[in-house]
């Protein structure tokens, strides 16, 4: 325990270490860790907006999916309804042309039939007279008789 | 090591003696030249190692060597934070107290390296030089030449901040009170105070270090005794160096935050 001039120079080395640390060492330091810190904190708070955009993000994706789907049914549903009102029109055009074509060949039949009835009627109105004719050749004035003959005629 | 005449008391005495260069008349002037050039070589190695990362310091991702820089600094800058409450701590206590931790932590240190090697074989038989005692902090010079200057810089901080009327005022009627019967009371209590701390202070790190380094001579002492010696005190010896890692840090620690401590009270009223 001797007390000698070493006191001294170890407080004077002493004296400029810790100059030479708040001088030199401790402000470079210092703002490396301050500045480190707040990109940090500014990473951090990045990464929380971004968290929140992607949030948001899919939400307003979801959202949009179920519209799209909404609307591909509302599609649907009307391409549906559509082709089935297609149907019915085409049936209800198919079954009134069959219909008209029906009631067409039905006025020719009985076109034909009132015309076959018409020349039967006068043939077998020649063939009566005819007969007529043959049978009363002989007795009765063709001329005489017209009138009656006629009238037969257009009873048949 | 224990050569023919070498007793167990000259041994010890040899390892404690400094090696001290007379620099003028009479006992104080005295250079301590093992304590200074350790203290000073330690002291450039370790601020230049910080200094050399200070200077590269980024602020983005740090190399390994930084990251390891910045922890101290860090956990320093946290335990100076919770004490230091009344002024910038960046200006001056928060470095200072790193200096003084990186600096005592190192000097604590040296008392790891096995002094034989170190003193005997060395400095003795390489270099010729006799005596060397390689930690300084067993030096009572250092530790009082450290605690006195944070003794002075109390006393600077005191007169900076409350002004020389204001300190003297303190001394005087702080913690007692201010009526005048109770002055000289209020003034031995703080003369006790000023002069039991710069004693506590050094004396604590000190007689740490010096009970360390007595110890290791003890059981170096018995390892040159004979075989059995040899193996116990290496065994013991593993053992209190293991120990004395705690002692190395733990002094260093106390070291530091009764610096901060010291210099933080002389911040604040009473």
């Amino acid at each position: 325990m001797n007390i000698n001039l070493s006191l001294l120079a170890q407080a004077f080395t002493f004296a400029l270490f810790i100059w030479f640390t708040v001088k030199f060492i401790w402000p470079p330091l210092l703002r490396a860790i301050e500045q480190r810190q707040k990109q940090i904190a500014d990473g951090l708070a990045a990464a929380e907006r971004g968290k929140q955009d992607l949030e948001q993000a899919s939400k307003r994706t979801a959202e949009l999916l179920r519209e799209a789907k909404q609307q591909a049914q509302d599609i649907l549903g009307q391409a549906d309804k559509r082709a089935v009102e297609l149907i019915e029109e085409a049936k209800g055009a198919a079954k009134a042309e069959g219909e008209r074509l029906v009631a067409g060949a039905k006025a020719e039949i009985e076109q034909e039939v009132s015309r076959a009835r018409e020349m039967l009627r006068a043939q077998v109105a020649a063939l009566a007279v005819a007969g007529a004719e043959q049978i009363l050749r002989r007795e009765v004035d063709a001329k005489a008789h017209a009138d009656l003959l006629r009238s037969v005629q257009s009873q048949l | 090591m224990a050569t023919e005449e070498l007793t167990p008391g000259k041994y010890i005495a040899h390892h404690l003696t400094f090696n001290s260069q007379s620099v003028g008349e009479g006992a104080f002037w005295t250079l301590h030249v093992d304590t200074l050039l350790t203290a000073m070589a330690l002291g450039f190695v370790a601020l230049g190692f910080v200094w050399g990362v200070a200077r590269g310091a980024t602020a983005g991702v740090p190399n390994r060597r930084q990251a390891f820089v910045e922890l101290a600094v860090d956990f320093i800058d946290e335990q100076v934070k919770s004490i230091f409450l009344h002024g910038d701590r960046h200006q001056f206590v928060a470095p200072a107290a790193l200096t003084v931790f990186v600096w005592v932590l190192l000097m604590n240190a040296m008392d790891f390296l096995p002094i034989d090697w170190l003193a005997t074989v060395f400095f003795e038989k390489l270099l010729h030089v006799h005596f060397w005692r390689p930690v300084p902090t067993a030096d009572v010079n250092t530790t009082f030449a450290l605690a006195l200057s944070v003794w002075l810089l109390m006393i600077f901080f005191n007169i900076k901040v409350k002004g020389l009327g204001g300190w003297v005022h303190e001394l005087f009627c702080a913690p007692f009170g201010g009526n005048p019967l109770l002055w000289p009371a209020n003034l031995l209590f703080n003369l006790v105070e000023y002069v039991s701390k710069p004693l506590s202070h050094s004396l604590r790190l000190f007689g740490n270090m010096y009970a360390g380094e007595i110890i290791f001579l003890l059981l170096w002492l018995w390892a040159g005794a004979d075989l059995a010696g040899t193996i116990f005190a290496t065994v013991l010896g593993l053992g209190w160096a293991i120990f004395h890692i705690l002692i190395v840090v733990l002094q260093a620690y106390i070291f530091m935050m009764l610096t901060v401590v010291y210099i933080s009270m002389a911040h604040e009223g009473h």
